[in-house]
């Protein structure tokens, strides 16, 4: 890889051992790509749970925080991912004070760095949306979708260590959707259907990803004949990015990337209202007890809240049913001052900042409550949680509430 | 005899190990008890099989970005595959084996690798060489 002088620098040490091994760790991914150098960032965005980091990684993290400050501050804005645990609800949902203080470990670690503690994989919606051609180190599979698809940014998948490499040297390695090449449509798709309610967005996002089933490959999906809205692309892109790893899509009218240019060479695949059915019915269970309803992955918009409260209507959730919303903590203050808090609690449910279901300790939580069957509509979310012991059923948001309230899959 | 497959160069150590393949893809959130060290989702080719101390032959990478810290984590614990051999992975499984120093190659010049390698091969892998070889046959 090509190398700037003062990158040759900080790789050598010059600018202190947290730099040095962010350099390192670039350099390594970089030559795996065969990116040809690296490119500036505006933004890194770190997911860093404590489930995922263990031990073993906030002792890692502690031992770069205990440089001097100048060598470990950040050089660029950096944000969090949701985090394990929410301190205000964590009991009520079963997780430990075990738990908790490893989050406050990892939590003052990422502060000696400078990162700023937003806890959120919408950031895209609610702290600072991206811009077209700006390049990023997003560390949100949703995030990055999103941010490449809809804004028009470049950012690749970047997990935590990388973004925090990205953070400390305020550049990442040039490969996938930073070049022009990577962002060109691969595979197309033709709608004959308009999905009903977010629900059926994650499912589209998710037959398609499915579909697609690898990164590198970039669909184009026609027929869409309005902007769906932000809250939709977030659980179309999220779902797609879930199930295929897919980084970017494009949406023409939507995307702001013009290439679309060539589309009648690609392979087609149409998508009806048989596919959107068929995808849902093979996560039913109408009828069975439900343990827990989780709106969540990505976190609620404070019009989803309010939408949630709204159908709750000041009805009580079930007494052996728990619902979880679960939204960022900017979103948590709005709702707080609007009152869409204190409706929802009043009916029972448990109202989560900065956690996101899947990202805090989820096996853990199953054990602890008893909890097996699961009602959502994030199509992300049925997708994820079944490796952790839950048996999930994607349904609109109405159909949710209704399970919640009467204790049985709606 | 042995049979050696090209692939792009790799990340992590030279390895000698079983492998253990499927027609699936992979993340470490998605599909594994960590602690049991099996894969857990009901849905994947390996569901109940454990994957500590194997060589893991998959497809593709899929799903969210934990794989980046989880490879380091379960290698401080011991119980983590002893490498990854795929087609093609994503950047999240990239960073991940680079960071917790797991050896992983993909990109194999003769095709599909979960056809060109069988369940109970002896590989030995060498990222640096980018190369797979097939020990045994």
């Amino acid at each position: 890889m090509r190398l700037t002088d003062e990158e040759q620098a900080m790789l050598a040490g010059a600018a202190g051992e947290p730099r040095r091994w962010a350099m390192q760790h670039q350099i390594a991914i970089g030559e795996f790509f065969e990116a040809a150098d690296l490119v500036p960032v505006s933004q890194a965005h770190i997911m860093a749970d404590t489930e995922s980091l263990g031990e073993a990684g906030i002792r890692f993290l502690e031992s770069l925080a205990a440089a001097p400050g100048t060598e470990r501050r950040v050089r660029v804005p950096t944000l969090t991912d949701p985090r394990g645990l929410d301190f205000q609800t964590y009991k009520r949902l079963g997780q430990t004070d075990a738990m908790a203080a490893l989050e406050t470990r990892a939590i003052d670690a990422l502060k000696a760095f400078g990162v700023l503690m937003t806890d959120t994989c919408i950031n895209y919606q609610t702290i600072l949306p991206p811009t077209h051609g700006e390049h990023l180190a997003m560390g949100d599979t949703g995030v990055v979708i999103y941010s490449n698809s809809v804004f028009g940014a470049r950012s690749n998948f970047e997990g935590g260590p990388s973004a925090l490499a990205a953070a400390l040297t305020g550049r990442t390695p040039r490969y996938g959707p930073h070049l022009d090449e990577c962002r060109r449509a691969t595979r197309r798709f033709q709608l004959e259907v308009r999905p009903r309610d977010l629900s059926e967005w994650g499912a589209l996002g998710g037959i398609i990803g499915r579909e697609c089933g690898s990164y590198w490959e970039v669909p184009l999906i026609e027929g869409v004949d309005e902007s769906p809205g932000s809250d939709a692309l977030k659980h179309f892109g999220a779902a797609m990015a879930s199930y295929g790893s897919t980084a970017l899509f494009h949406i023409p009218g939507v995307t702001p990337d013009p290439d679309h240019r060539d589309r009648r060479r690609l392979a087609g695949h149409t998508i009806g209202r048989a596919d959107l059915d068929a995808f849902v019915a093979a996560y039913g269970a109408a009828g069975d007890k439900v343990d827990v309803a989780v709106f969540a992955a990505p976190h609620l918009s404070l019009v989803e809240m309010a939408a949630v409260a709204d159908t709750l209507g000041g009805r009580k959730v079930h007494r052996d049913t728990t619902l979880l919303v679960a939204t960022s903590p900017e979103i948590k203050h709005a709702a707080d001052r609007m009152g869409v808090t204190r409706r929802l609690e009043d009916s029972g449910a448990v109202v989560a900042a900065g956690i996101c279901f899947y990202q805090s300790y989820a096996g853990e939580m199953a054990e602890a409550n008893g909890w097996k069957r699961l009602v959502t509509n994030s199509a992300k979310l049925v997708n994820i949680i079944g490796g952790y012991g839950y048996r999930p059923t994607l349904l609109s948001l109405e159909r949710c509430v209704e399970s919640a309230i009467t204790g049985r899959v709606a | 005899m042995s049979t050696v497959l090209k692939c792009h160069p790799g990340i992590g150590p030279n390895v000698t190990g079983m492998a253990l393949v499927a027609k699936d893809n992979f993340s470490a959130r998605y599909d594994l008890d960590r602690k049991q060290g099996i894969f857990s989702r009901p849905t994947h080719a390996l569901a109940g099989q454990s994957y500590a101390g194997k060589i893991l032959v998959l497809d593709q990478a899929k799903g969210g970005v934990a794989t980046a810290w989880m490879l380091h984590e379960m290698k401080s614990r011991g119980v983590v595959p002893l490498a990854l051999v795929f087609n093609r992975v994503n950047p999240i499984l990239a960073q991940g084996a680079a960071f917790g120093d797991v050896t992983m190659v993909d990109r194999f010049e003769a095709g599909d690798v979960t056809d060109l390698i069988q369940i109970g091969d002896i590989l030995r892998i060498d990222p640096a060489a980018g190369t797979v070889e097939i020990l045994n046959r």
